[in-house]
C-alpha cells in the first residue's frame, strides 16, 4: 500500500513545481514587462531625441538610429549626441518661468480640488449603502462625455457673456461682467473641474473602508464631532489625500488642453512651452528635452508619495 | 468657437468612416471652412472615389504630421512658404503631370511667384492664395475717429492710434510669420528678412501695441468681427470678408471691410501637394485635376472668397469675387505686395521667442 502510494505523488510534486515557477515569474514579470515597453522605452526614445541636432528631414533630427548599419556607424553616431538642448533650457528664463508656473497652477488647483473633493467623498463615504453606488456612478458620469467638449462647455459658461456672468448680472452681484476667460482663473477652474474625480474616488475609496467604531470611540472618550474628525479620521484618511493629490498633481503640471483653451496670451505652462517648440520651432529635440526635464520635476514628488506609501503600510503592519 | 467644434465634429464623423474602403478613396487634408463641400460630393458622384476630408487651422500643425511621417494623407494644402521646407525635407512626391490635363487652365503669374519656392512647380499647384491684411468694422471705426487712417498699418502699428480702439476690441492673428513681417513691412525694413536684429525690432513695435490687442487667435476673429465684438482685426483677407457675409445675413447693423494697407501686404499662396507615401497617388492626381476645372474653381472662390490660381476660371467668377481689388488687387497694389521665404531653424527660433514674448509678456 505504502509503496503504491508514495510512487505516484513525488512524480506529480515534481511535475508541479515544474510549473510553479515559470507561472510565479510570469506574473512578477507582467509588471516589469509594462513598465519597460510603456515607460523606459518611450523614455529612452525621447531622451535620445533629446540629445540630437534639428535638421530638415522626415523625421526632423538627426543622427537617427538604424540597427542594420553596423556598430561602428551606430558608435559613430552615438558620438554626436550631445547635451547642448540642455545647456540651452537653462540659457533662456522662458522655460524655468514655465516651469514654475505650471507648477503654481497645478498646487493651487490641487488644494482647491481637496477642499471641493474631501467633503464630497465623506459625504459619499457616509451617506446610506444603498446610495453609495448611484453616489459612485454619478462622480464618474462625466468621463462620459467627451474631455474636450466639457472644457469647451466652460468656455460658454465663463466667457464675458457667458452663462455666470448673465446669472451674477441678473442676481445683481455684480454690474460689470467679468473677465475669468482667458486667465489663470479660468485655467484653475477648468483643472479643477476636470480633475476632481480623481482626488474623489481615492479619498472616497479610503473614507468608506474607515472603521466608524473609531470614531465612536472618541466621541465616548470626551471628543467633540470636530475634534474627533482632526484626531481620527484626517489622520487616518492621509493615504487617500496624498493618492488623490497626486493624481490631480500630476497631470495638470503638464496639461496642455485646458491653459490652450481656457488661457489666455499670459497664461504660460510648460505644456503650452513644449507645443511651440514641437510645433512651432519644429525643434524636437528641444522639446524633447523640456519634456525630460518635466519628468525629472514630476518624478520627485511621485518618489516622495512612494515613500510615504511604505512607510504608511509598515507603520500599518 | 463654433467653427472648431463643427471642425471636430466633421472630423469626427468622417474619420468614423470604414476604412477598409480600399483603392477607392482619396484622403484630403485641407484648412478649415476652405470648401464648396457640394464640390466633394460631385467628385464623388462623378468619379466613385470617396472623399475622406479632414481640416486643420494651422500650418504648423499639418507640417509637424507631415515630418512625423505615414500621415495616410494623399492630399495636403500647405502654404508655399512651409511646403519650400517641406519639399527640401522630401516629404512630397513629384506631380505625374501627363495625370493633371486641367493644369492648362493655371494661371502663369501665380505659377511665377509660386516658382519661387516650389521651382518648376514640380510639386504643387495653386489651390487659393490671399493676402494678410485689416479687417474693420466701418461704422464703429468712423464713429471712435472720423478721420482713421483706415488704409494704412497705421491703424495698427501706431500705439497711439491703436490705443483709442482698445476699448472696442483688436485682435491679430496668432501667426508669427505673417504679423512679424507686416511689423518689418511697416517699419520700412525687409518683411523677408533673416537678420535676428531686425527681428528683435519688429519685437518691440509688437510690444508697444499688445496692450490694446485683446487676442492673438488666427481664426476667432471671423465671428467676433461678424457679431461686432471688436472693430480691428489683422487677418486673411477671404476670412475677414466671410466675416463681412456672415454679419450682412445676420442684418445685424454691422459692416465689415477688408482693405490692404497702402505700405503692402504679405501675399500667400495655398498649395495642393501629393505626400511621397501617399497611399492613394492615383486619386490624389484626379482630385487635383477636378479642382482644376475652370468651373469647379469658380465655386470654390465664390464659396470662400479668396482668389484662385486658374486663370480659365476668371470669366465663371460671380462679379462680388473678381470685381473686389480686396480678393483680387488691381495692378498698383498687387505691386505693393510682397512674400516671405521659410526662416532657417536659428532664425525661426528668435521669431518663435520673440513672438512668446509679445504675446505673454516673458
Amino acid at each position: 500500500m505504502k509503496d503504491l502510494g508514495d510512487t505516484s505523488p513525488p512524480l506529480l510534486r515534481v511535475e508541479r513545481q515544474r510549473w510553479v515557477i515559470p507561472a510565479r515569474l510570469a506574473v512578477t514579470a507582467i509588471p516589469y514587462l509594462w513598465l519597460l515597453v510603456f515607460f523606459l522605452a518611450p523614455f529612452f526614445i525621447v531622451f535620445k531625441i533629446s540629445l540630437s541636432e534639428v535638421a530638415i528631414a522626415i523625421p526632423p533630427y538627426r543622427p537617427v538610429f538604424d540597427l542594420s548599419e553596423g556598430l561602428d556607424v551606430l558608435w559613430e553616431k552615438a558620438r554626436a549626441l550631445s547635451f547642448g538642448n540642455y545647456v540651452w533650457l537653462t540659457e533662456d528664463d522662458l522655460y524655468w518661468k514655465s516651469y514654475l508656473s505650471s507648477l503654481r497652477i497645478a498646487a493651487i488647483s490641487t488644494l482647491i480640488a481637496l477642499l471641493i473633493g474631501y467633503p464630497l467623498a465623506y459625504a459619499m463615504a457616509r451617506a446610506p449603502a444603498a446610495m453609495r453606488p448611484i453616489l459612485l456612478a454619478l462622480v464618474i458620469l462625466p468621463f462620459w462625455t467627451s474631455f474636450l467638449i466639457r472644457v469647451y462647455a466652460w468656455i460658454g459658461i465663463l466667457k464675458r457673456e457667458g452663462l455666470l456672468n448673465a446669472t451674477l448680472l441678473n442676481f445683481g452681484v455684480i454690474s460689470e461682467p467679468l473677465t475669468i476667460l482667458n486667465t489663470d482663473i479660468a485655467v484653475i477652474i477648468g483643472i479643477v473641474y476636470s480633475y476632481l474625480p480623481f482626488m474623489v474616488l481615492p479619498l472616497y475609496a479610503n473614507l468608506e473602508r474607515m472603521d466608524h467604531r473609531l470614531i465612536e470611540a472618541a466621541r465616548d472618550l470626551g471628543c467633540t464631532r470636530v475634534k474627533a474628525f482632526w484626531l481620527v479620521t484626517a489622520p487616518l484618511s492621509l493615504p487617500g489625500i496624498v493618492a488623490g493629490s497626486f493624481l490631480v498633481f500630476i497631470p495638470a503640471v503638464g496639461e496642455f488642453v485646458i491653459p490652450d483653451l481656457l488661457g489666455g496670451s499670459e497664461t504660460l505652462m510648460i505644456g503650452r512651452t513644449l507645443w511651440s517648440e514641437f510645433f512651432a520651432n519644429r525643434d524636437w529635440p528641444v522639446a524633447s528635452a523640456v519634456a525630460i526635464v518635466l519628468l525629472a520635476v514630476l518624478i520627485l514628488p511621485i518618489v516622495f508619495f512612494q515613500r510615504h506609501q511604505q512607510r504608511a503600510d509598515e507603520a500599518g503592519r | 468657437m463654433k467653427r472648431l467644434i463643427a471642425a471636430f465634429a466633421l472630423s469626427a464623423v468622417l474619420l468614423a468612416a470604414p476604412s477598409f474602403a480600399g483603392d477607392k478613396t482619396v484622403r484630403v487634408y485641407n484648412w478649415s471652412d476652405y470648401i464648396d463641400e457640394s464640390i466633394l460630393s460631385e467628385f464623388e458622384a462623378e468619379t466613385g472615389i470617396k472623399v475622406v476630408y479632414d481640416v486643420f487651422d494651422s500650418n504648423e500643425i499639418l507640417e509637424t504630421k507631415l515630418l512625423a511621417g505615414s500621415t495616410g494623407y494623399d492630399v495636403v494644402v500647405p502654404s508655399a512658404e512651409f511646403l519650400a521646407r517641406q519639399i527640401e525635407a522630401g516629404v512630397f512626391q513629384k506631380l505625374d503631370k501627363g495625370k493633371l490635363p486641367n493644369l492648362e487652365n493655371a494661371w502663369n503669374v501665380i505659377e511665377e511667384r509660386v516658382a519661387v519656392y516650389d521651382p518648376d512647380n514640380a510639386y504643387s499647384v495653386n489651390y487659393m492664395w490671399g493676402t494678410t491684411g485689416i479687417g474693420y468694422n466701418v461704422e464703429k471705426i468712423k464713429e471712435i475717429m472720423p478721420d482713421a487712417p483706415v488704409n494704412s498699418w497705421e491703424l495698427i502699428f501706431n500705439p497711439d492710434i491703436l490705443a483709442k480702439f482698445s476699448e472696442c476690441g483688436v485682435q491679430i492673428l496668432d501667426a508669427p510669420a505673417e504679423v512679424i513681417p507686416a511689423a518689418l513691412n511697416y517699419l520700412g525694413l525687409d518683411p523677408d528678412t533673416k537678420n535676428p536684429e531686425d527681428i528683435e525690432k519688429a519685437g518691440e513695435l509688437l510690444d508697444k501695441i499688445r496692450p490694446h490687442v485683446q487676442k492673438f487667435h488666427s481664426s476667432e476673429y471671423i465671428n467676433a468681427l461678424a457679431n461686432g465684438d471688436i472693430c480691428l482685426a489683422v487677418g486673411w483677407s477671404g476670412d475677414v470678408l466671410q466675416a463681412r457675409d456672415r454679419a450682412a445675413e445676420a442684418d445685424n447693423g454691422v459692416t465689415i471691410s477688408y482693405v490692404i494697407p497702402q505700405e503692402g501686404a504679405q501675399m500667400w499662396f495655398d498649395q495642393m501637394a501629393i505626400p511621397a507615401d501617399a497611399p492613394n497617388a492615383e486619386a490624389a492626381h484626379a482630385f487635383i485635376d477636378f479642382i482644376l476645372r475652370p468651373e469647379i474653381a469658380a465655386r470654390a472662390s465664390n464659396y470662400v472668397y479668396y482668389a484662385n490660381g486658374n486663370e480659365a476660371s476668371k470669366p465663371l467668377l460671380n462679379e462680388d469675387v473678381i470685381g473686389d481689388t480686396a480678393i483680387y488687387p488691381d495692378e498698383e497694389t498687387t505691386g505693393n505686395l510682397f512674400t516671405k521665404m521659410p526662416y532657417p531653424p536659428r532664425v525661426q527660433r528668435v521669431v518663435t521667442r520673440t513672438w512668446t514674448r509679445v504675446k505673454s509678456g516673458t
